[in-house]
């Protein structure tokens, strides 16, 4: 079964149905300061867990340089003063805002990003 | 203004110097419509590193512009045909196809073509000129049959074109010389001399004080005969004599030339006609040819100059020059023959290295005024700089060619060049202009001082310089640039490594809590995790998220983000048993299997959540990790040594399998791998390894820092003749100060090359126990060894570590449905990207 790639244009990520919160996983299932994949529908949703800073991101698990899903075993820091949260794909290296989705290592790429929502040691996205 | 009514420059020639012009009016100005002819079948490509050509360069490697450079620039370029006719008075021109193009402003460069002296015979086939491309095909198809071949002239070109004639194996290479020294214009005959001898050491015979008069033989040459009755049997001669200007184009146009040839031009490069410009090796600027390529970028730009209302002017240029001939550096700088009584030289002659440097003072000793450098051309950026600058010369000037013998260097350093000293001559920068990119555009790197300045960019000679210069700037301005982590740590991983020792921290958080700042990132995780796996060798996994994704998964991410999966196979032996396992394994998992580079087996295409259960099966078989995924180390090849070969001294496979269960599992900078030879014959390629041993009659030698990979490097004698308790001490010792004093992700290679002192620093430190370090490191080598725990085996053992591989948190057994194969020779093959 192939995923499609092109869903990135699309204006919601679960084609055809309106953006609500959705269970994705427990809290204890992202490893702290790290992240993890969950499927949700059709799409592969990576989730951060920023327990330095007790914050949670969520992004597509795909990275567009390659299209491959990978992000969510990629490492997660912080760049410059602001410490913009960001994950560096493991494949090349390439970093995105967990904020933004905007490409920091100084290209034309973008990522989606998701709102998280922590509720009773369950985790949901806005997606 | 629209295209069609903007003033027409058409240029005649795209050749190096007629490109540049294109660039540096466009650059200047979109006031003016460019049209240019160009008469060979490309466009303008490097002729200054032509004979990279036969060095495995291809003609596009050479091109000087991107495909698609001319239509984005909105250039209009003619390729292969060129112009046949001007027409002054209309203000036209005509091509060889028959285009009519009318200009305002017409610019000659039509450069140069090879001078052929007029000898009889010259016309026979196997006599070539050394030009263009199309004569470099020519060159390489004649000489497939051709064993003696010569260069007819010793000059630089000659040269350059000798080169070719050795990339091409023509088995009996000859030089040819009319003077009685190589390079005349360029150097002396004591340089010559030492030039000659190299020379000679790569299988060039040279000829000099030969005159030709005559190319023998029947249809193809034969033979060469010489003035001094004496003759030379050939089969190819390429003749390299000198240039001659292209002016026959002018000269039909009426536009003067000089008596032995050149289009007159006066300072703003301007023929008689004021609408007609020429520039390069065409153009007779101030009583001469010019046959390098940067005077003629810098005629180029005083034409945009005048076409763009400004007044420069060129009023010769400077000749110094410094280039690699067959490998040996030659450089000529400044008054290079200057002699007494006008000036003092110092010489300096090396036979035994084949070095000379030749320096011409003042006779009160206070200024350069130029010199020779054969052999070793280090000094020529900031000796050229010494001499166009004026710069006072040290009390001991001899020290510019000895170097001081003091400990500091002798002479001017970068930074007391002034502000206007030309350091890129090819694109005419300054040393201004490369200070000020730093400060205020935080240039930093070579790399990004090309594309800000375009110094360097050139011939790139001066790139040692601009390096300097960046350095010499940064610190000037109170950045000391320390090889820090990254921007969440202000330590260099030395200085990390010796505090998380001191202090006994084991966690990343406690590292970043008490030196770094911010929350981290992708480079100082990984360094820190390597840090302290190599302090205490603590199984990776507890601190899984600050490993690279590799170390994370305890695998290798491959294309379509599967993973790969090496076992240990130590030395390279393994037992047809445990053959049969990985084949039941990689069909079981449907995994493409492939022999390594170091002699163990890849199984590729493992999904995330298959690893754990791989991994079960392969310990059950008495597998182990074979860290591919790690930097640490990777294998120790081996030969099959005496056990079996008939010229093995010693058993290497068990010398092998022996070193490599001893270091398996140490983490370090970077990778690591090793190999041992049973004899001399080095079937192990053990000199390419981070540490080689090689079996000798008496014992072993001990090589280290050896490099495959993009930059090969042999690894280099460390101890000779040793046992093997001895090489396993030594290699303790090795590993240790590697480990601790490294950077990240450098290689033992380039850590050596960094290293002051090099090698015999190495040696002191390691055999001769200088720094005092040796049983410290032996000792905590010793504890590292002895604390090696299988990684795989503790998270197949553990089920909350199996637990974290899986590809969905919230679908454990769900695969990434992303992940799809091709087929290919019968085994699957990741889908391309």
């Amino acid at each position: 079964m192939e995923t499609n790639i092109t869903s990135y244009n699309k204006p919601g990520a679960m084609a055809g149905s309106t953006p609500k919160w959705r269970f994705a996983c427990q809290v204890e299932d992202i490893p702290s300061d790290g992240g993890a994949c969950v499927s949700l529908g059709e799409e592969q949703i990576a989730i951060f867990n920023f327990s330095r800073r007790g914050q949670w991101y969520a992004t597509e698990n795909r990275c567009p340089h390659k299209q491959q899903m990978a992000l969510s075993r990629g490492m997660t820091g912080s760049m410059g003063e602001q410490c913009e949260p960001k994950v560096a794909c493991p494949f090349h290296k390439k970093t995105f805002s967990l904020v933004t989705g905007e490409c920091l290592t100084g290209e034309d790429y973008k990522i989606r990003t998701y709102p998280v929502k922590v509720k009773e040691g369950k985790l949901y996205i806005w997606v | 203004m629209s295209a069609s009514n903007k003033p027409v420059v058409v240029v005649i020639g795209n050749g190096m110097v007629g490109h540049k012009f294109c660039e540096r009016l466009m650059a200047a100005t979109s006031s003016f419509r460019i049209i240019v002819f160009g008469e060979e079948p490309r466009p303008a490509y490097d002729r200054v590193h032509l004979s990279e050509y036969f060095n495995g360069k291809s003609a596009n490697d050479l091109s000087l512009s991107m495909a698609g450079w001319f239509d984005e620039q909105d250039v209009e370029l003619h390729i292969g045909d060129p112009v046949r006719e001007i027409d002054r008075s209309a203000k036209l021109v005509h091509s060889r196809k028959g285009i009519v193009q009318p200009y305002d402003m017409l610019v000659l460069a039509t450069g140069s073509a090879a001078f052929v002296p007029d000898i009889s015979g010259i016309e026979k086939k196997g006599v070539f000129v050394y030009r263009t491309i199309e004569d470099l095909d020519l060159i390489r198809e004649y000489a497939k049959g051709a064993q003696n071949a010569a260069v007819m002239g010793g000059g630089l070109l000659g040269l350059e074109a000798a080169k070719a004639l050795l990339d091409l194996g023509i088995s009996n290479p000859y030089v040819i010389e009319f003077a009685s020294r190589l390079m005349p214009r360029q150097i002396d005959s004591a340089g010559s001399h030492i030039l000659e001898t190299r020379l000679r050491k790569l299988g060039l015979q040279i000829l000099l004080n030969k005159s030709t008069l005559a190319v023998e033989g029947g249809e193809n040459i034969r033979s060469l005969r010489f003035a001094d009755d004496t003759s030379l049997d050939l089969d190819m001669l390429v003749i390299s004599a000198g240039i001659r200007p292209r002016d026959e184009l002018a000269r039909l146009a009426g536009l003067q030339v000089g008596t032995r040839g050149g289009i007159l031009v006066n300072e703003k490069m301007q023929t008689n006609d004021p609408n007609i410009y020429a520039i390069g090796e065409c153009a007779l600027a101030s009583g001469m040819i010019y046959g390098l390529v940067a005077p003629g970028y810098e005629m180029a730009d005083v034409v945009v100059s005048q076409l763009t209302e400004g007044n420069k002017s060129f009023t010769g240029f400077d000749m110094s020059t410094k280039l690699k001939l067959i490998g040996v550096d030659v450089a000529s700088f400044g008054d290079a023959f200057v002699g007494e009584p006008d000036s003092r030289t110092i010489v300096f002659e090396d036979r035994h290295k084949g070095i000379y440097k030749r320096i011409n003072i003042t006779s009160d000793g206070t200024r350069l005024l130029g010199g020779i450098l054969i052999g070793d051309a280090a000094a020529y950026n900031i000796l050229l700089q010494t001499v166009n600058n004026r710069l006072p010369l040290p009390p001991d000037p001899e020290d510019l060619v000895l170097g001081s013998r003091g400990g500091a260097a002798a002479g001017a350093g970068v930074m007391d060049l002034p502000d206007e000293a030309l350091i890129c001559s090819c694109e005419s920068v300054t040393k201004a202009a490369i200070c000020t990119a730093v400060t205020e555009n935080g240039i930093e790197t070579v790399e990004g001082m090309k594309k800000c300045t375009k110094a360097g960019t050139g011939c790139g000679g001066c790139v040692p310089l601009v390096k300097d210069l960046i350095a010499g700037t940064l610190k000037a301005n109170g950045r000391y640039i320390r090889n820090v982590i990254c921007e969440h740590f202000d330590q260099s991983r030395q200085e990390l490594l010796d505090l998380i020792k001191l202090h006994e921290v084991k966690t990343y958080d406690e590292v970043l809590g008490r030196w770094g700042k911010g929350d981290g990132c992708e480079v100082c995780k990984p360094a820190v995790a390597s840090i302290l796996a190599s302090c205490w060798n603590d199984n990776i996994q507890k601190q899984s998220v600050i490993q690279d994704s590799n170390d994370r998964y305890l695998a290798n991410i491959q294309k379509g983000g599967t993973y790969s999966v090496v076992p240990r196979i130590p030395g390279g032996e393994i037992t047809p048993e445990k053959l049969i396992v990985l084949g039941k394994v990689a069909k079981k998992y449907n995994l493409y299997t492939k022999i390594t580079g170091g002699q163990r087996i890849d199984l590729f295409g493992a999904h995330v959540g298959d690893l754990p259960d791989i991994w079960e099966e392969l310990i059950e078989a008495g597998f182990e990790s074979g860290h591919a995924y790690g930097k640490a180390l990777r294998t120790v090849k081996s030969c099959v040594g005496s056990t079996w070969c008939r010229f093995g001294l010693h058993d290497s496979v068990s010398f092998a399998i022996e070193v490599e269960e001893r270091y398996r599992g140490i983490r370090a900078p970077h990778k690591i791998k090793g190999g041992v030879s049973g004899c001399i014959r080095e079937c192990a390629e053990a000199q390419s390894k981070d540490f080689g041993i090689i079996a000798t009659e008496k014992g072993w030698n001990l090589y280290v820092c050896g490099n495959g990979g993009s930059k090969p490097q042999h690894a280099q004698l460390l101890a000779t003749d040793i046992d093997a308790a001895t090489v396993i001490r030594y290699l303790d010792r090795f590993l240790m100060f590697y480990i601790q004093t490294a950077d990240p992700l450098t290689r033992t290679a380039t850590w050596l090359n960094k290293m002051d002192g090099g090698m015999s620093y190495l040696k002191n430190v390691v055999v001769e126990d200088s720094l005092g370090m040796a049983a410290q490191w032996e000792k905590e080598m010793q504890t590292l060894v002895n604390s090696y725990k299988c990684e795989w085996k503790e998270v197949v053992e553990d089920p909350a570590l199996r637990q974290r591989f899986v590809h969905f948190v919230n679908a454990p057994r769900k695969k990434d449905p992303s992940v799809s194969f091709d087929n290919m020779r019968g085994q699957i093959k990741a889908k391309e990207w």
